[in-house]
């Protein structure tokens, strides 16, 4: 089983069509991944789905970089 | 026109404009969730659907309540798979003066005609986005461009559907999702049967066909515009009116 960490980072390249390598903890989704705002809502939704969770929108507006995402998971997945 | 397997919802659809539209796109293919307020219309609808042949089911949704649409969009999810098909057309009047409207008049009609798009728009879009393919048609009016005495109430919902849809066609059209907004004139139905003769009379006067529409000119409209060969417009308002007003 692969690490959060990992999980993020594979959703992340996925969703936003970039390179694993290229998806470093520190990245701004929207700065340094290319991401428009329809592509971070839809980023959360796979988040959604992978960590089978629900992530209220006030938190999700909150998830802008990839490290981010991997402290939300983490503190909010028991 | 091919809908082969895509997931309608159509709300309204026991009767008038909505019967039609679940009618045409069943015809095309679709599986037909229609939505009626009571478990009465819920019936019609199903007994409709299965005596023409169609595939779907008659449903009891209230457009106003967001408890209502998640337990109907799960339903329909478990048995048919998500829907990429919304035709937003339950619609309601409670006409008054402007000086005579009560709170309620004007809220009950806001509520069901327009924040319900807004509800229901939002729970089907994830969906769509993941498939991306969508085809979100609100039924507007031509009073929403026209105005009416006695109807301010309806009037501004249905102007705020088309520009509700203007907004989200730029917003999710980069998914393959087009909104569109079809605004009917004077269509025969149990809405417009109850004018009075004179006023009738007098609209006749103004229509260039010289004729009120029938639902089945309204959904053909929805049908052409839920297609693939519909697939590039969106966030359009289209007239279907007889002439009677030229946007």
């Amino acid at each position: 089983m692969s690490s959060i960490e990992e999980r993020v980072k594979k959703i992340v390249a996925e969703q936003l069509g970039v390179k694993e390598e290229e998806v470093k903890a520190e990245a701004s989704f929207v700065e340094d991944l290319g991401a428009d705002s329809l592509d971070t809502v839809e980023l959360v939704m796979a988040l959604e789905e992978e960590f089978e969770t629900e992530i209220p929108d006030e938190e999700a507006e909150k998830i802008t970089t990839v490290q981010l995402a991997i402290d939300y998971i983490n503190a909010n997945l028991a | 026109m091919n809908l082969e397997g895509k997931v309608a919802l159509v709300t309204g659809a026991s009767r008038g404009i909505g019967a039609a539209i679940a009618d045409q796109l069943g015809a095309a293919g679709a599986i037909v969730i229609g939505t009626a307020t009571s478990e009465k219309g819920a019936a019609t609808i199903s007994d409709r659907i299965a005596g023409a042949g169609h595939k779907g089911a008659g449903m009891v949704l209230n457009v106003t309540d967001a408890d209502s649409i998640a337990g109907v969009l799960k339903a329909i999810a478990d048995e048919y798979g998500v829907p990429t098909i919304l035709v937003n057309n339950a619609g309601i009047t409670k006409d008054n003066l402007l000086m005579r409207m009560s709170d309620e008049e004007w809220f009950d009609v806001i509520n069901t005609n327009l924040s319900a798009v807004y509800r229901l728009s939002k729970a089907v879009l994830r969906g769509m986005m993941k498939a991306r393919w969508g085809r979100i048609v609100n039924v507007g009016s031509v009073v929403g461009s026209m105005g009416n005495p006695g109807q301010a109430n309806y009037a501004a919902t249905k102007a705020g559907v088309a520009g509700f849809a203007r907004s989200l066609a730029s917003e999710v059209g980069s998914r393959g999702i087009t909104v569109n907004t079809v605004a009917p004139g004077f269509i025969d139905t149990d809405m417009t049967r109850g004018l009075p003769d004179e006023q009738k009379a007098d609209l006749l006067n103004r229509i260039p066909l010289g004729r009120l529409g029938k639902p089945e000119e309204i959904a053909a409209v929805v049908c052409f515009l839920a297609s693939d060969a519909g697939g590039y417009v969106s966030g359009e308002t289209i007239q279907v009116n007889g002439g009677m007003y030229m946007g």
